[in-house]
């Protein structure tokens, strides 16, 4: 397990260059938005990602809550951790393209939307992990991720439909996509997946770290007290 | 005792204490009047603008009502260390659980229907749409509200800053419900659209969050 | 054309952001078991 690591973060850093030039470099430029367009290669990809490291998180939170074995909780943060930042990069580049081309910073089109509610949703999980003192957070956490889960396609309904009532532009690919786009597309995809195992493995070893540090602590408290008797 | 025996019990006594206890109502009353007065005052539109956004402006209003009501929901049970006794007993804490929310939606049902009539008045509504659909979308949107407010209340309460934590983690949650509420308030009210579909969400919203509470509301009880 | 690097560096910046707070923590659990060994 440990001897992967830096073959991943290598992989990684091969990914991430060669798609990084594929995406500035060679790929064709867009015939209506112009270079502009090229922030849909990591616009998209990252939105992907962060879906994928929420939906290991539900499943993780949905085991824990049956097994109870740390090692699922410990996922469980971890991919709500990540999830969350790259949920923001999404966020953030979602406007950045949408203003130079459709005009307008932001629009409550269906997946920005969506992203913004599972962004809330995922931040307030970590805040309760973050603030809760309970002995039990894990159980509290997992829980909070089955509403949420559950809360998902609610929210995707209420906002199609309200999207068909109240049209508005859509920041998107707008249709069909030229083969050469789709390969850099998921070249930059299979970079930021290695990206988010790698550091998703990193949060995981500094998690279990901690967590054997913690109770190191307190054993040594609790002899210490038995001490000063 | 069965299920119905507790929850009609606790309920009770739940609705005793509260009237018995006129400060919380009084001051929750209170609040309630200024969140529409500050509301009438901030956003002072025509009678024709004001159909629009009076759906957003109600529930918003209702929603502030609702966290200030669903804050206290456990306080007294932890207070008494009823909670510990729930956990140590075979009793099932459901009956718990509903007793709680319903009460609630009794209480926050009250403070909607004080809040009400001034927001007509101080908007000028008149709804021009079938005025009987608000019924349904006001107790379905007040229990989606309720319920998972009452169970992440629950969730809440070992936590630092317990009183921010909740509308923190039910405001996310209720986004759906909200859209829900507020857009069919507004069919409603500007009679332009059909308010049907969002009926239908804040049902399935209602059915699906009242099961989920239902089943995990144990498990986080246990877990306190 | 600003746009996009804008964007790209924000990508970055907000990954960056986030490696630099798992460093951070790491240090602390270093120290931490520096002091826990004494």
């Amino acid at each position: 397990m440990k001897r992967g690591f830096p073959i991943l973060a290598i992989v990684t850093a091969v990914l991430l260059s060669f798609g990084l030039y594929e995406a500035l470099i060679a790929a064709p430029t867009e015939r209506t938005m112009g270079d502009v367009q090229r922030i849909f290669y990591y616009h998209v990809p990252s939105a992907w990602t962060a879906f994928l490291l929420f939906l290991i998180n539900f499943v993780a939170s949905v085991t824990y809550l049956i097994r109870r074995n740390a090692k699922a909780d410990i996922l469980a943060m971890v991919t709500a951790e990540v999830g969350v930042v790259f949920c923001t990069v999404v966020l953030v580049t979602g406007p950045i393209w949408a203003r130079p081309v459709w005009g307008i910073w932001w629009t409550w089109d269906l997946r920005l939307t969506l992203t913004l509610v599972l962004w809330l949703i995922y931040v307030s999980y970590l805040m309760l992990r973050r603030f809760s003192t309970s002995s039990q957070t894990p159980v509290l956490a997992a829980v909070l991720a089955i509403f949420g889960a559950l809360d998902v396609p609610l929210v995707y309904f209420s906002i199609w439909f309200f999207r068909t009532q109240h049209p508005s532009p859509v920041i998107g690919d707008g249709g069909s996509l030229d083969p050469r786009m789709a390969h850099v597309l998921l070249i930059n995809w299979a970079a930021f997946l290695c990206l988010a195992w790698l550091v998703c493995w990193t949060r995981y070893r500094l998690e279990v770290v901690q967590r054997e540090v913690e109770e190191a602590q307190s054993l040594e408290s609790l002899l210490e007290g038995e001490g000063s008797r | 005792m069965s299920f119905l025996a507790i929850l009609r019990a606790t309920l009770a006594k739940d609705l005793l204490l509260e009237w018995r206890s006129k400060d919380a109502i009084n001051a929750m009353l209170f609040f309630s009047l200024l969140v529409v007065v500050i509301f009438s005052f901030a956003f002072d539109p025509t009678a024709e603008e004001s159909r629009r956004i009076a759906g957003g402006l109600i529930w918003v209003a209702f929603l502030f009502a609702a966290v200030v009501a669903l804050n206290q929901t456990w306080a007294r049970e932890l207070r008494n260390q009823v909670l510990d006794a729930y956990r140590v007993s075979p009793a099932p804490a459901n009956p718990l659980f509903l007793a709680k929310a319903v009460g609630n939606f009794i209480f926050v049902s009250v403070l909607e229907a004080l809040m009400t009539p001034l927001f007509v008045m101080f908007y000028k509504l008149r709804p021009l749409g079938p005025a009987w659909e608000l019924i349904p979308i006001a107790i379905l949107g007040t229990w989606a509200l309720v319920v998972n407010g009452t169970f992440f209340a629950a969730l809440s309460i070992r936590t630092k800053s317990r009183e921010i934590m909740l509308p923190l983690l039910l405001f996310p949650i209720s986004i759906p419900a909200l859209l829900g509420m507020v857009n069919a308030t507004s069919a409603i009210l500007t009679g332009e659209e059909s308010a049907k579909f969002w009926i239908a969400l804040l049902l399935a919203y209602d059915v699906v969050f009242t099961l989920a509470c239902l089943l995990l509301f144990e498990t986080i009880l246990e877990a306190e | 054309m600003n746009y996009l690097i804008a964007a790209y560096v924000a990508t970055w910046v907000i990954h960056g952001t986030y490696l630099v707070i798992l460093a951070r923590k790491y240090s602390k659990i270093q120290r931490e078991m520096k002091s826990l060994r004494k």
